[in-house]
């Protein structure tokens, strides 16, 4: 057994138990922390699959930006010794039954599936490419899901920032109406 | 780096995360736990695309700009969906799902 199966057992093992702790684990913020365990494996199992930019985005993105965000949020809404009260039991079978049926359904389906690799040679995935391929507007450019993307985190800001913000006792329109 | 690794197994992998996601999106009450299930389930997707891209399409970087922007688009998700759940706490003071089933007062 190589160096990097034993890497990958070990990414595996770590990202199953911590998922499964995520969302069972009846306190919120240890689920939280639970949750940047799966993350930052799964950064790992990206550095094993040679995609390094990948995991930097990963770690940094996902592991550093989300799950701060996700924590201040819960410390701004529960205390931080609150327990979950147990869901009830039909709903724990009920959903088990069909998560298990549906993740054995796509194992089957996955083993019984001949995946042909291509036989062209790999390509090293450097920034310089990513880079080139982000701004480019030929075949292989994506720069249209760039600009797009680029749309729709301004809106998320703006839309966050509307939403979260505190309104006042009484607002200009409103006053001038009852006048 | 991947040698001995099949794509099987990774595939198998984001399949269990998946439905684990699955698992607590239907079984968690509270607002924000809701949203990490469903960070797993995205994360789990992106592991998919990354190995296919690696290993049945290495000389493209269709899965892996796909995964990119997933990253990007559940950041924007957590954003939002964090704004709307402080509002929600400060209008109900609590965030459990059964508690609040009035969208306009």
């Amino acid at each position: 057994m190589g160096s990097n199966q034993i890497m990958f057992i070990l990414f595996s093992v770590m990202i199953v138990v911590f998922s499964i702790l995520t969302v069972t684990s009846r306190r919120i913020l240890r689920a939280a922390t639970f949750l940047l365990f799966v993350l930052v494996s799964t950064s790992g199992l990206y550095f094993m699959l040679n995609y390094q930019f990948m995991a930097a985005v990963q770690l940094t993105l996902y592991a550093g930006g989300i799950v701060v965000l996700i924590i201040f949020s819960i410390l701004l809404t529960s205390h931080i010794n609150q327990k979950f009260e147990e869901p009830g039991n039909k709903k724990i079978i009920f959903s088990a039954i069909a998560s298990i049926t549906g993740a054995l359904l796509s194992i089957l389906t996955i083993l019984d599936f001949k995946f042909s690799a291509t036989t062209q040679a790999a390509q090293e995935v450097n920034m310089r490419l990513i880079g080139k391929s982000l701004m480019s507007v030929e075949y292989d450019g994506y720069i249209l899901p760039f600009e797009v993307i680029s749309i729709l985190l301004l809106a998320a800001m703006i839309a966050s920032i509307v939403v979260a913000k505190k309104s006042g006792p009484r607002t200009d329109t409103q006053t001038l109406k009852q006048e | 780096m991947n040698a001995g690794i099949p794509l099987e197994y990774f595939l198998i992998l984001a399949t269990i995360m998946f439905f684990v996601g699955i698992y607590g999106f239907l079984t968690r009450r509270n607002l924000i736990t809701i949203l990490m299930s469903v960070e797993l389930i995205l994360n789990s997707v992106n592991i998919n695309f990354l190995a296919f891209n690696r290993f049945l399409f290495p000389h493209k970087l269709e899965g892996f700009f796909f995964s990119l922007f997933v990253i990007a688009v559940a950041a924007s998700e957590a954003a939002v969906a964090i704004a709307i759940i402080i509002n929600i706490y400060r209008r109900f003071t609590t965030i459990n799902v059964e508690d609040v089933n009035e969208m306009k007062f």
